[in-house]
């Protein structure tokens, strides 16, 4: 059976966004990363433990009637790089995204420092730079490991 | 310096670094040549935390400049107490003065300030993370008494969660110093400060006693263990009293050993240490004068000033 067949059974998408070859365990995370929770009434697939040839098992997101931004899926850097965006009209991939890796990450992760002025009631959002194996709060300067990343997404 | 606002010492190059040590230098030699340049000039005091020396060396600074100051008072008297957000205070009070001065107990809240204000802003100490005017004077006190190039300056005390420590160990990197970290193993230095360091190529050498290291040392820059860092007083009791000096243990250390502190202190450097050479942390208060003339001389004045 090939992938294709494969991915067909978490369902085909007419128009929107496929983003695949997510490391095991991470669909839930990029899902919070970039915001979606269903709110905006967008059909969401999710495919967890996926057998892949790339990966072994892989997570795949597919996200109907929403294309993802170049910036949005930047973001995606940080926690799943190796991803890979395709976007789709009328059934046919017509656009593959590359991952940049972003300078900043805004508005999508708190600060663990609790003492940091972003976790006060002021009118800011969160702010990280991009650094080559973590994320730098750039109001406390407190540094965040990739693989700690997760746990402080910011989802309301 | 090109600009406006001080907030981390890691913005300071060796070339601002030396134009404010070089401007209060002249005005320690001269301290009235400054007198009334900076007439009508308004510098808005808002400590949001309690402070001495550095909210009464601003102020008298800001005076002997001709200037003058207002002063939030204290945070329960003011409209904070009322949930307003530092954010809107600081807006607020920047159309009151001609330059602001903060201290604030979160971190990162002078980063923030300056994203609401146009006015010169000086951050008096954020949480535990900066202090950049308390390190100018430190520095000018350095260099007068040991020189800042081709020095061993051993740091002690709390490294985690001192914001002197921060600023400090960041502009150090700009000189030829050898920089040793002495502190409990729970009081080590921040990763964030780490990065800045190891990114400035200096090498971090962390030690948990100061005697591996006190006889190498030109300077000793000791820092208040805070009781309320540790979960329970016995813990807090026993780390302590491995931190502090008396003149006893410095009979180990060269004779031009030079030993500092930010102040206060309260028992880890042991009085009869005041009566030795070494003894210079009062000196190092009294040089947050000038070197507070220094820094808002060089902020307050226009470019074609400079």
């Amino acid at each position: 059976m090939s992938d294709t067949d494969r991915e067909l059974r978490v369902s085909k998408i007419r128009n929107g966004t496929v983003i695949d070859h997510l490391a095991a365990g991470q669909a839930l995370n990029v899902l919070a990363l970039l915001g979606i929770d269903g709110s905006g009434g967008e059909s969401v697939s999710v495919g967890m433990n996926v057998p892949s040839d790339k990966l072994a098992k892989k997570d795949i997101v597919k996200v109907e009637d929403r294309e993802l931004s170049q910036s949005e899926v930047d973001v995606l850097a940080v926690i799943a790089p190796e991803a890979t965006i395709n976007i789709v009209r009328e059934y046919d991939v017509v656009e593959k995204k590359r991952i940049d890796r972003p300078e900043s990450v805004d508005g999508v992760l708190s600060c663990p420092n609790r003492n940091c002025i972003t976790n006060d009631d002021e009118p800011i959002r969160t702010r990280f730079a991009v650094l080559d194996d973590a994320l730098r709060c750039d109001y406390c300067g407190e540094i965040v490991r990739e693989e700690e990343v997760a746990t402080h997404l910011d989802v309301a | 310096m090109r600009q406006d606002h001080l907030i981390s010492a890691t913005q300071l190059s060796r070339p601002d670094i030396e134009a404010v040590l070089d401007r209060a230098a002249e005005i320690d030699a001269d301290p009235s040549a400054l007198q009334g340049r900076h007439d009508g000039a308004i510098l808005g005091l808002c400590f949001f935390e309690p402070s001495t020396r550095t909210r009464m060396s601003f102020d008298t600074a800001m005076k002997r400049l001709g200037g003058r100051t207002i002063d939030m008072g204290s945070v329960e008297s003011s409209s904070v107490k009322k949930g307003e957000t530092l954010a809107d205070t600081m807006r607020v009070l920047e159309g009151y003065a001609d330059a602001l001065v903060l201290r604030h107990p979160s971190e990162g809240s002078a980063k923030m300030a300056t994203e609401f204000v146009d006015v010169p802003l000086v951050n008096a100490g954020d949480g535990a993370g900066q202090h950049p005017t308390q390190t100018l004077l430190d520095l000018y006190t350095m260099r007068q008494n040991a020189g800042l190039d081709d020095v061993t300056v051993g740091i002690m005390g709390d490294l985690k969660y001192g914001r002197t420590v921060h600023s400090l160990a960041a502009a150090l990197t700009n000189f030829d110093t050898r920089q040793h970290f002495i502190s409990p193993e729970s009081l080590r230095l921040p990763r964030g400060v780490r990065y800045d360091l190891h990114e400035s190529g200096a090498q971090v050498r962390e030690h948990t006693a100061l005697e591996e290291v006190l006889s190498e040392l030109d300077i000793l820059y000791v820092t208040r263990i805070q009781r309320e860092r540790f979960p329970d007083e016995n813990e807090y009791l026993k780390v302590a009293g491995e931190y502090q000096i008396s003149a006893e243990d410095l009979e180990a250390a060269k004779d031009s050993l030079t030993v500092m502190h930010p102040l206060p202190r309260v028992d880890e450097i042991a009085p009869d240490v005041d009566q030795t050479e070494h003894a210079t942390y009062f000196e190092q208060a009294h040089n947050g004068v000038p070197v507070r003339m220094a820094l808002l001389d060089m902020l307050l004045s226009t470019e074609g000033d400079r």
